[in-house]
């Protein structure tokens, strides 16, 4: 959570720039030192440090780990039934990594030349022989890698070996299903960027150039190096860790809106099998889509087709489980609690940021699009109002679990509405910049440029709403801190929940162990509203009435 | 409810520990990211005007008694765990210092060779190919140490846990050899493609 706040504050640095180039920053322009902001306003490597950290830390220190480490790791356990993970030793040393990851990350910034400024994508050969904030980046990413490593192994055994008596795989609850998935990517993918981490940092260090073309002039001088290195081979590999990556950061959201969802109409999850296939299918299918990312790049058009194919496939799971939670709320009795309403928000937002991906799949129209604000607006409408409105949902539903009290259902509302509209407000222009043609990481926000003239007008509100945002994450943090405090006190299933977690102990009591009794399951995840029955829903562990 | 379940016995339904199913998946992403380094051995080979002739510029015979050593170190590994299964501690310490001795064998050996490299001006960045070498053999003696410390634990203050729980350190040592002779595979995939071909 630290984290995404320090990644909206680096954004709010770059929208400042964009909207008033080379304007003096308010109440902090003095604080960023003279050789970041000359005079209070910001230089133009201090302007790509921001973006490439705001990029890396959101990803990779921000929403992984809040969507899989923090939820999977607290609610996975308790919606199995068990004691707790796996390996608890494994856990910790998994956060103390991601947190010296973190810390190497955050120091970077004080490193003679600043932190990592080639964009979280880290492109060679610019990286090849970037200041030594890179070389910062790169460690930093390792220890980030081996701490997800060590999680994806710790979910994967804690669901495979430690589900409770009765508990089959076709009675897990969705969330688990999109944890175990979103762990096997992680697993399988992530090692593809360890490798292209360690081959760049021998690059970097020991003077090879495996990255690095032969006959490569840069300032006007051939650099002194054997040549001979593939800059594309960088980019498969980033990609190959980097298109799983963004189902990572999308399924443990879905997870947690369909477990929202179901609990707030009061029904089934609408087609749940099918939505397990689809996850699976989604899982499959990120791995062979990576090169997307890479139509300019020369690699071919045979190739292109290729990836162009798996992409449009890949398509058709994600609406299936879209549809699936649309499909859902139909004739039910929506309860409008406040994850329901971020879940509500989360289904549209998503919607635009997936069909807005669609003409970026395609390669022609890759083309023109690629690298422009309509790309930074189609990942941002997945992530932002789409995985992090997933995530707050989560917090308010799994707050009364955690603590005990319910949160503040007045300040929960008021952050909802005002955090829908000003996000709609940044990210919907970027589609009409992007598709003006308006590149994205320019430092003066395009004021230098004839094409984007049109669309300037727009960077004035989208800066503005992009403040307001930030005030209204204020009414969250007070909610937060407030509620922990002085909210009122929950019981133990205060949504009339089915699934396991909430028959434990409100507050876990003891430090190892969920359970006060062990745990029998006898019924499937989402028995709400079954005839017949007066409460209108089954937990998974009653027995049934004999 | 105390304790987590299955550290030691199986699960019945999927046959399998914690440990064992632990240290699968860690290979897992240990082969992903092997293959991934492989993987880009070839296309920087296939992409590259000229490639020297690998067996000129390394050393062959050294590399081969270095095979024979980890192999046997291997055999070695296993021996040492059939040896808890019987309950004989005595011949576990032997064949589980035998192993050690074969991994420290190995590292010296490599360190000749890498020092025979240097001695004759032949470093990371004089070419892709000695980069690659570098990097990929490289990371493999790390993953020798790795294994040597774990496996020096075991022989040393770890073996405490068999006289408190015999099975669990048996299901240790059968943990530790999997991820040892997954070293040894990779070594195995190592020396033909940067020794032979």
């Amino acid at each position: 959570m630290f984290f995404l706040l320090v990644g909206f504050c680096l954004v709010l640095l770059i929208r400042w720039q964009l909207a008033y180039p080379g304007e003096v920053v308010p109440f902090v322009g003095g604080l960023l030192g003279e050789a970041n902001a000359p005079g209070g306003s910001l230089s133009p490597e201090f302007y790509n440090q921001l973006g490439a950290m705001h990029g890396t830390i959101m990803v990779f220190l921000g929403v992984v780990p809040l969507a899989f480490g923090a939820f999977g790791n607290y609610v996975v356990p308790l919606q199995i039934g068990a004691p707790d993970m796996a390996f608890p030793r494994l856990n910790a040393t998994s956060y103390w990594l991601y947190f010296a990851g973190g810390i190497v990350m955050l120091a970077s910034f004080f490193v003679p030349g600043g932190a990592a400024n080639n964009g979280w994508t880290s492109y060679v050969p610019l990286s090849d022989y970037a200041l030594q904030g890179q070389t910062w980046w790169l460690v930093g990413m390792l220890l980030l890698i081996f701490s997800s490593l060590l999680g994806a192994i710790n979910f994967i055994a804690t669901i495979i070996q430690l589900r409770a008596p009765g508990l089959t795989w076709f009675r897990l609850p969705f969330f688990v299903w999109s944890q175990f998935i979103t762990a096997f990517l992680l697993l399988l993918a992530f090692p593809a960027l360890q490798a292209a981490a360690v081959l760049q940092g021998m690059d970097r260090i020991a003077g090879t150039s495996f990255f690095l073309p032969s006959g490569l002039v840069v300032s006007g001088r051939p650099l002194e190096v054997a040549g001979g290195g593939n800059a594309l081979l960088w980019q498969h590999l980033f990609w190959f860790l980097g298109h799983p990556e963004v189902y990572v950061l999308i399924l443990p959201a879905m997870g947690i809106v369909a477990e929202v969802v179901t609990n707030n109409t009061r029904k089934p999850l609408w087609g749940y099998r099918l939505m397990v296939y689809s996850v699976f299918v989604l899982g499959f299918l990120s791995f062979v889509v990576w090169a997307h990312h890479m139509f300019l790049t020369g690699m071919g058009t045979a190739i292109s087709a290729f990836f162009q194919a798996t992409t449009m496939i890949i398509s058709i799971p994600s609406v299936v489980i879209l549809s699936s939670l649309i499909l859902s709320l139909y004739g039910g009795s929506i309860r409008f609690s406040t994850p329901m309403l971020f879940a509500l928000g989360f289904m549209p937002m998503f919607g635009i940021g997936g069909l807005t991906g669609l003409p970026l799949g395609l390669a022609a129209t890759d083309i023109p699009l690629h690298d422009t604000n309509y790309v930074v607006g189609h990942f941002h409408y997945l992530v932002a109002p789409g995985t992090i409105f997933a995530l707050f949902a989560g917090v308010y539903y799994w707050f009364p679990k955690i603590t005990g009290r319910m949160m503040n259902d007045m300040l929960g509302r008021i952050h909802f509405v005002g955090s829908l509209i000003c996000m709609n407000v940044i990210f919907m222009p970027m589609f009409v910049q992007g598709l003006a043609g308006v590149n994205r990481r320019l430092f003066d926000g395009g004021a230098t440029y004839v094409h984007a003239q049109d669309t300037l007008h727009f960077n004035g509100p989208m800066a503005q709403a992009a403040f307001v945002l930030a005030l209204f994450q204020l009414f969250f943090i007070v909610n937060v801190f407030w509620s922990v405090r002085s909210g009122r006190l929950a019981n133990t299933n205060p949504w009339d929940a089915t699934t396991l977690e909430w028959a434990a102990t409100s507050t876990p009591p003891r430090a190892h162990g969920n359970f006060d009794a062990p745990v029998r399951v006898f019924r499937s995840a989402y028995e709400y509203s079954v005839p017949g029955n007066p409460s209108g829903y089954l937990p998974q562990n009653a027995p049934d009435q004999a | 409810m105390e304790g987590i379940p299955y550290t030691t016995e199986a699960r019945p339904d999927t046959g399998l520990t914690n440990p064992k199913l632990g240290i699968w998946l860690f290979l897992a992403s240990e082969v992903m990211l092997f293959g991934s380094l492989f993987s880009s051995y070839a296309l920087l080979r296939t992409g590259a005007p000229s490639w020297p002739k690998q067996w000129e510029v390394l050393n062959v015979p050294l590399a081969a008694l270095n095979t024979v050593v980890l192999i046997a170190s291997s055999v070695t590994m296993v021996l040492a765990w059939v040896s808890l299964k019987n309950k004989n501690v005595q011949r576990y310490r032997l064949f589980m210092g035998l192993t050690l001795a074969g991994g420290a064998v190995f590292l010296i050996v490599k360190a000749i060779e890498y020092s025979e490299k240097f001695s004759h001006g032949l470093y990371p960045s004089t070419s892709n190919f000695l980069g690659l070498y570098f990097t990929l053999t490289g990371l493999h003696a790390l993953h020798v140490v790795a294994g040597m410390i774990v496996n020096a634990y075991f022989i040393g203050p770890g073996v405490r846990m068999w006289s408190t729980d015999p099975e669990r350190f048996t299901n240790r040592i059968e943990v530790a050899g999997i991820y040892w002779h997954f070293v040894d595979v990779v070594w195995i995939f190592l020396f033909p493609v940067l020794y032979l071909l």
